[in-house]
């Protein structure tokens, strides 16, 4: 079976972020970025279910820059056969993102395409659901394990208190979320491997975006701690601040 | 590649993390699963050739491999020689003895990281060595002593120099020596006695008693009686790829240094805060971001072909003193923290102390700078 895996470049969770070009965007000089770790999971997701059926393909695809190549490279290490650079200039739009990539799976129409729940970046969580429904295809959201077989794929999601099973008709999207699906590291060997797999470049129209970015803020400084006194005895005079001076008890 | 290579050797040490190598270190044992996840990752095979089952990669990413091992809290010194022992085989070997050995070497079946040159009668003057290899017939038969080899019980093959012609006939002393590959795998009990070397540092080294030693003339490397040319065509990589285990190290002190004294809290203030925390540690830095440019110097020269052996010794010397600049100002900030096996900085510091000694000591160095790099009297 063909299975498609979206992924996207973000800034490494561990970069410090500083905003640039008059508070709309992150500043990219310094910043280190890597496969996002939601989209890692959805390789791991897709590497496991080709290995369980012992056939098919996993592609990776991105709309981005040049520089995205890097990160369909960390994924081809970890496994997958090919990798497609959608080239374009990525927006925070969602939507865009959505329909550049129905373009181009209307075109390879694969059977199973896994997104991140959400990219580590922006948080937003709309690619995957908005693809499904430009495609047409039934979607689930923040799986934490799915299983193909007979044409369909059965879903485990966490939800609130207990589990939700749901099973959808192939072709479908389904988004990933951490669960059973801890990636695996790049080894040397899949690294020299990546190196000779087949990485397409297709330069794609972006369509308009009605959404703008207004401004991006930082959070507020954090406040120094302080430390009221250790072990037992600090019980006491931290009810007592947290009554008096933060008023949240 | 090198960001890509280097996340994927920090992502691997990551789940080698301080308990387990104060662990190993504690019961003096081998890093068994690291080492073989290292080598079924493929990277203790980086350098060798594509063609025999490696990666084919230069020095630059080897030397990316073992800083980020020793940087990560880790100990490389477990496995390097698998890495490069090799390269002797690689060089000078036969097409046959290439074929022989060097895919099982590179997919770990094979292993061959002991490097037998040390004698207790000879020391830093490899030349006066006596182990002694005689030719009969279709074999050689070998007797002698050598001390500090390291990893003989975790090796398969070992890499053997010995006199062929003794040092009184040779018209120059650098001349009648041989490198044999000795398969330790058929060797009898009784033609050589392995008796282990307690140590400061847990590093599986060895006092190796050879009686009579049977070795196959096929398993000599190269031509008979230059085998000390050859053990000198591997010095230069040697020197580089320890050079950056001592990098690693280094910034494994800084790092840690930097952190805890930001953290430790006395008089009312991060002890970092205070200059004589703060600047040894800056210094520390500053010394090993030099030795790493003299080790990327090197590692230049080396990839282009061009002779650096100045670089390479310059580079080894630089790192290991940086580092060891570096373990002290650690043991410094960490004051009595420094001295707990839980914080892993002792260790280390045992550790970072070995590059100042092997696998040549820095006096070493520093009379090849002296004699051949400025050209100054030989004192021996
Ligand atoms: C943990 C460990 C592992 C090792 N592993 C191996 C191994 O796997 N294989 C192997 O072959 N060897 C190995 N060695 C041996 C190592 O290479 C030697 O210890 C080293 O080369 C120094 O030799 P030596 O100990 O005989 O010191 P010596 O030669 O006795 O020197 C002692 C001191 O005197 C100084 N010195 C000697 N002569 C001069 C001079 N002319 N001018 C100025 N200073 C001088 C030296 O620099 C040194 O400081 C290992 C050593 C250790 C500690």
């Amino acid at each position: 079976m063909e299975i498609l895996v979206c992924v996207k470049r973000v800034p490494d969770t561990e970069t410090r972020i500083r905003i640039g070009d008059g508070g709309r965007s992150i500043d990219p000089s310094g910043v280190k970025y890597v496969l996002s770790p939601y989209d890692e999971f959805a390789v791991e997701a897709a590497l496991r279910t080709k290995e369980g059926l012992g056939e098919g393909e996993v592609t990776v695809t991105t709309f981005g820059d040049d520089a995205s190549q890097e990160t369909l490279r960390s994924a081809l290490a970890m496994g997958a056969n090919r990798a497609v650079l959608l080239e374009g200039a990525a927006t925070m739009d969602g939507l865009t993102t959505a329909k550049v990539l129905a373009t181009e799976i209307e075109e390879m129409d694969p059977p199973l395409v896994l997104l991140g729940m959400k990219a580590a970046d922006a948080d937003q969580q709309q690619v995957g659901p908005m693809l499904a429904t430009l495609l047409g295809r039934p979607c689930a959201t923040a799986v934490a394990e799915f299983e193909v077989a007979d044409g369909k794929v059965v879903c485990r999601r966490e939800v609130e208190g207990g589990t939700e099973v749901l099973e959808l008709d192939l072709p479908a999207v389904i988004t990933v979320t951490k669960g059973a699906y801890e990636p695996r590291y790049a080894s040397l060997k899949g690294i020299m491997a990546a190196k000779r797999k087949p990485l397409e470049k297709k330069p794609v129209d972006v369509p308009e975006s009605a959404l703008v970015v207004e401004a991006l803020e930082p959070p507020p400084e954090k406040a120094a701690g302080r430390i009221v006194g250790e072990g037992p005895d600090a019980v006491a005079e931290l009810v007592r601040l947290l009554r008096e001076e933060a008023r949240v008890l | 590649m090198e960001a890509q290579l280097r996340d994927a050797v920090r992502e691997l040490c990551s789940r080698y993390p301080n308990d387990y190598w104060q662990r190993v270190d504690r019961t003096r044992s081998y890093p068994d699963a690291f080492v073989a996840e290292l080598t079924e990752a493929g990277y203790l095979a980086c350098l060798i050739p594509e063609e025999y089952g490696g990666s084919g990669l230069g020095i630059r990413e080897a030397c990316i491999i073992l800083e980020e091992i020793n940087r990560s809290g880790g100990n490389a010194a477990a496995c390097h020689a698998q890495m490069y022992t090799m390269g002797t085989l690689l060089r000078y070997g036969s097409d046959d003895q290439k074929a022989r050995y060097l895919p099982g070497i590179a997919d770990g079946t094979l292993r061959l990281q002991a490097f037998a040159v040390t004698e207790p009668d000879a020391g830093s003057d490899t030349t006066a060595i006596s182990t002694f290899a005689h030719r009969q017939g279709d074999k050689y038969v070998v007797s002698g002593k050598k001390i500090f080899i390291s990893r003989v019980q975790h090796s398969d093959l070992m890499i053997l120099l010995a006199r062929t012609t003794p040092l009184e006939e040779v018209e120059k002393k650098t001349k009648g020596m041989s490198v044999f590959v000795v398969d330790l795998r058929d060797v009898p009990e009784n033609r050589m006695e392995v008796r282990p070397i307690e140590a400061m540092i847990n590093h599986e080294t060895n006092e190796l008693f050879l009686d009579e030693l049977e070795i196959p003339v096929e398993n000599r490397i190269g031509e008979e009686g230059e085998g000390f040319r050859y053990i000198l065509g591997g010095m230069n990589a040697e020197r580089i790829l320890l050079a950056s285990e001592s990098v690693g190290d280094g910034l494994y002190f800084t790092d840690r240094a930097k952190q805890y004294a930001g953290e430790r809290v006395v008089f009312g203030r991060p002890i970092g805060a205070n200059q004589g925390v703060q600047f040894p540690i800056a210094k520390a830095y500053v010394g090993i971001r030099g030795a790493a440019a003299m080790r990327d110097e090197a590692v230049r020269r080396y990839d282009r072909g061009e002779a650096c052996g100045a670089e390479a010794n310059m580079a080894k010397l630089l790192a290991a003193e940086a580092a060891w600049d570096a373990a002290n100002v650690a043991m410094d900030a960490f004051g009595g923290y420094g001295f707990a096996e839980e914080y892993g900085i002792e260790r280390k510091f045992r550790e970072a102390r070995l590059y100042m000694v092997a696998p040549i000591s820095n006096n070493m160095v520093l009379s090849y700078i002296g004699q051949h790099v400025l050209g100054m009297p030989r004192s021996f």
